[in-house]
C-alpha cells in the first residue's frame, strides 16, 4: 500500500536548490572533498619543507622546462574540454568526440612526459625503499644524496606528484568512456599490454599499468549495467573532473617544481 | 534521469550555448602567460618567501580563471557558488591552522 503510493507521486519535484541536475551536484561534491586530500597532500609537503633542514633544490632546467611543458598540455587539455562542452550542448557529436580524443590526446602527453621524468629522477638515485632497485645503477648522484639525507623529499614528491598522475590516468579513462564508449574497452587493454610489457620490471610503471586493466574491467560493468549514449549533461561532468585535475596542477607545479628549482 | 533532470539540464545546456568560443581561448592565453611568468621568475634570484607569495598569488588566480571560466561556477546560482566555494575554503583554513603554528614552531626552534 505505502508503495503503490510512492509509485504514484508524478516524478514532478521541487527545482533544485542549485540551480542544475544532481549528477552535476553530485561530481561537485566529490571534487570539493577530492580538493581536501590534495589540499592534505600539499600541506603535508609544506609541512615537510618547512620543518626539515637543508630541503633540497634539485630540479635543473631540463626538469622545469619538461613541468612547464606538461603544464601547458594539461591547459591546452582544458581549453579542449571546454570545446568539446561546447560542442555537445549545439548537438555538434562529430565536434564532442573529436574535442574529447583531443583532450585525452594532450592527457595522454602529460602522463608520458611525466613517467618519463619519474623513470629519469629514479635512474639518477631520487627514489623510494618500496621501488624496487635499478640494475647497474651507480650511487653517486645528486639525487641519490638527497634520497638518503631528506627521505621526506622523495616521499612527498612521489606521493603528491603519483596521486595527481593517477587522477589524470583516470580522468583519460573516463573521457575515453564518454567519447567512445564500448570501443574504449579494447584500446585500454591494448593501452595495458603495451604499458605493461614495454617498461621493465624494476620500473613502478611496470606495476603501475595494472590501473589501466583495472580501469578496462571497471568500465566493462558500468557499460554492461548500464549502457547509454552520453549526452551533453554527461560531457560537463566528465569536464568538471578534467578541468579539476588541471587545478590541481596549478598548484603543485610551482610548489614542487618551481619552489625546487636549481639555481645556478 | 526523470523529466524533470532532463528539463534542468537542458536549460544548463541552454545557458553553455550562449558562450562564445573567444573567451575560453583569452582565458587560456592567460593562463598560458601566467605560467610562462611564474617560470620567469623562478630565475630571478629572489628571497623564497616573497617568491613563494608571487607563486600563490598567480596560482590562485590562476584556479580562479579555471573554476569561473572552464568549470562554469560564475555562471551557476548564487547557492551553488557560496556552498562550494566557502566549504572547500572552510576546510583549507582548518588544515591551516592545525597545520602550519606546529610547522613555523618547528622551524623557529631550529630541526633537531
Amino acid at each position: 500500500m505505502a508503495d503503490s503510493a510512492v509509485h504514484d507521486i508524478p516524478s514532478v519535484y521541487e527545482p533544485s536548490l542549485f540551480g542544475t541536475y544532481s549528477k552535476k551536484i553530485g561530481m561537485w561534491l566529490f571534487l570539493l572533498s577530492d580538493s581536501l586530500t590534495f589540499g592534505a597532500l600539499l600541506y603535508a609537503y609544506s609541512y615537510g619543507r618547512i620543518s626539515t633542514a637543508g630541503w633540497p633544490t634539485p630540479f635543473h632546467s631540463e626538469s622545469i622546462i619538461n613541468a612547464t611543458i606538461m603544464t601547458a598540455f594539461l591547459l591546452t587539455s582544458s581549453l579542449t574540454m571546454v570545446l568539446a562542452v561546447r560542442a555537445s550542448v549545439h548537438g555538434d557529436a562529430k565536434g564532442q568526440r573529436l574535442w574529447l580524443l583531443a583532450t585525452m590526446l594532450c592527457g595522454t602527453g602529460f602522463i608520458v612526459l611525466h613517467g618519463r621524468e619519474w623513470s629519469n629522477l629514479i635512474a639518477e638515485g631520487l627514489t623510494l625503499p618500496m621501488f624496487p632497485k635499478v640494475p647497474g645503477h651507480e650511487a653517486a648522484s645528486e639525487f641519490v644524496k638527497v634520497s638518503k639525507t631528506v627521505p621526506q623529499f622523495a616521499a612527498t614528491f612521489f606521493g603528491l606528484t603519483g596521486m595527481h598522475m593517477l587522477h589524470v590516468t583516470l580522468g583519460v579513462i573516463y573521457l575515453g568512456v564518454v567519447a567512445l564508449r564500448r570501443k574504449f574497452i579494447p584500446i585500454l587493454l591494448v593501452l595495458w599490454l603495451v604499458a605493461w610489457l614495454a617498461t621493465p620490471v624494476y620500473s613502478p610503471f611496470h606495476y603501475g599499468a595494472h590501473v589501466l586493466l583495472i580501469g578496462a574491467i571497471v568500465c566493462s560493468i558500468i557499460l554492461w549495467l548500464k549502457p547509454k549514449v552520453y549526452d551533453s549533461s554527461d560531457v560537463e561532468v566528465a569536464g568538471l573532473y578534467w578541468h579539476f585535475v588541471d587545478l590541481v596542477w596549478m598548484f603543485i607545479f610551482p610548489l614542487v617544481y618551481l619552489m625546487s628549482a636549481k639555481i645556478l | 534521469m526523470d523529466t524533470t533532470q532532463i528539463a534542468i539540464a537542458e536549460r544548463v545546456a541552454e545557458q553553455h550555448r550562449h558562450h562564445g568560443k573567444a573567451l575560453f581561448f583569452w582565458v587560456w592565453g592567460g593562463l598560458l602567460l601566467m605560467t610562462a611568468i611564474e617560470v620567469y621568475l623562478t630565475y630571478q634570484n629572489m628571497p623564497p618567501g616573497k617568491m613563494l607569495t608571487i607563486l600563490l598569488g598567480l596560482s590562485f588566480v590562476k584556479a580562479a580563471l579555471i573554476i569561473g571560466y572552464f568549470m562554469h561556477l560564475k555562471y551557476e546560482v548564487s547557492s551553488m557558488k557560496w556552498l562550494t566555494m566557502c566549504s572547500v575554503v572552510a576546510c583549507l583554513i582548518l588544515m591551516t591552522i592545525f597545520f602550519f603554528p606546529d610547522a613555523f614552531r618547528i622551524l623557529y626552534l631550529g630541526v633537531k
